[in-house]
C-alpha cells in the first residue's frame, strides 16, 4: 500500500484539476514515440509515424494519448487502491500487448516533463517529487500482473 | 547517435538558457534532491536546503560542464576526459544517478522554455544526456 500525505494528495489534485487530458495525453504519447522511437513498434496500425510532425499530428496518436491519460485519471481517483484499479490493464499489457514495463517508466517521466512545460514555475520541486512518485507507482501497478 | 540536426537543437537549447545557467543548475540539483532523496548520499558535506550557496555553486559547475560538452559534441570523450576520471576513480557515482539528474534537467528546461521545449528538442537533449552519461561511466571498469 502506498502512503500519500495530505500535501501530496493536494499537489496531485490541484495539478490534475487544470490538466487538459486530451492535450497532455496526446503530447505525452507523441513525445514517447519521438524520443524513444522503438516504442513505435507497439503502434504498427497507427498509420504515419514517419517524422515528429507526422506523429504530433496523427489523429490515432492523439486519441490513444487521451485514452491513456484518462486511465491515469482513474488512478488519481483511487490512490489507495492502484493495484486493484490497474489489475485488468496490467493483464492486458502483459498477456496481449507484450509491453515491457520499462516503457511505463519512460512514459511516466515524459508525462512529468509535459506537465512541467505546461505549468512552468507552478510545477515546483515538491510538485515534481509528488508526480514522479505517482507515475512510479502507476508503472508499478501496471507491471504487477506480469508473469 | 547525435545527428547534425540534434547538434543544432542542443546548441539552440543552450543559447536559450545562456542567461540563467546558474539558476538552471541550482534548480536541477534541488529537484533531484527533492525527487530522488537517495542522491543526497553523495553530498554529506553540503547544506542541502533549497537555494544554499553550495547547491548554487555546484549547480553552476554541473551546467558549465554540460555546456562544455554541448560545444564539443564531435568529441565528447576527450572533452569530458577529466570528469570521466573523476567520476570513475574518486566519486564513483552509480551511473543510475545520471538518468535521475538528466530527468530533472529536462524538467527544468521544460519549466523555463514551456511551449518552446519542442518534442524534437526533448529528444535531442535526451540523447545528449545519455551520451554524456556514457562518457562519464566509460572508465568505471
Amino acid at each position: 500500500m502506498v502512503n500519500w500525505s495530505a500535501e501530496e494528495k493536494q499537489l496531485i489534485t490541484s495539478i490534475w484539476g487544470k490538466v487538459s487530458v486530451e492535450e497532455c495525453g496526446a503530447e505525452a504519447l507523441a513525445r514517447l514515440l519521438i524520443v524513444y522511437p522503438w516504442t513505435q513498434r507497439f503502434f504498427d496500425n497507427f498509420g504515419n509515424l514517419s517524422s515528429p510532425t507526422a506523429i504530433v499530428g496523427n489523429p490515432k496518436v492523439r486519441a490513444h494519448g487521451k485514452k491513456v491519460l484518462t486511465s491515469f485519471g482513474e488512478a488519481i481517483k483511487n490512490l489507495d487502491n492502484l493495484k486493484g484499479t490497474y489489475s485488468k490493464l496490467s493483464e492486458l499489457h502483459c498477456d496481449r500487448l507484450h509491453v515491457d514495463p520499462e516503457n511505463f517508466r519512460l512514459l511516466g517521466d515524459i508525462l512529468v516533463i509535459v506537465l512541467a512545460a505546461h505549468f512552468g514555475k507552478d510545477f515546483s520541486p515538491a510538485c515534481q517529487a509528488t508526480w514522479q512518485k505517482l507515475v512510479g507507482v502507476v508503472a508499478h501497478a501496471l507491471a504487477h500482473k506480469y508473469h | 547517435m547525435l545527428t547534425s540536426e540534434d547538434k543544432k537543437l542542443i546548441q539552440a537549447v543552450w543559447e536559450k538558457v545562456s542567461g540563467c545557467q546558474e539558476d538552471v543548475g541550482a534548480e536541477t540539483l534541488s529537484r533531484m534532491f527533492a525527487t530522488y532523496p537517495q542522491t543526497k548520499t553523495y553530498f554529506p558535506h553540503f547544506d542541502l536546503h533549497q537555494g544554499s550557496d553550495q547547491i548554487r555553486g555546484h549547480g553552476k559547475k554541473v551546467v558549465s560542464a554540460l555546456g562544455t560538452a554541448a560545444k564539443s559534441l564531435d568529441n565528447l570523450s576527450q572533452a569530458l576526459s577529466e570528469l570521466s576520471n573523476l567520476h570513475a576513480y574518486n566519486l564513483r557515482v552509480d551511473p543510475v544517478n545520471f538518468k535521475l539528474l538528466a530527468q530533472c534537467f529536462q524538467v527544468v528546461l521544460a519549466v523555463h522554455l514551456g511551449k518552446d521545449y519542442t518534442p524534437e528538442m526533448h529528444a535531442a537533449v535526451d540523447k545528449f544526456m545519455s551520451a554524456v552519461a556514457a562518457v562519464l561511466a566509460e572508465k568505471y571498469r
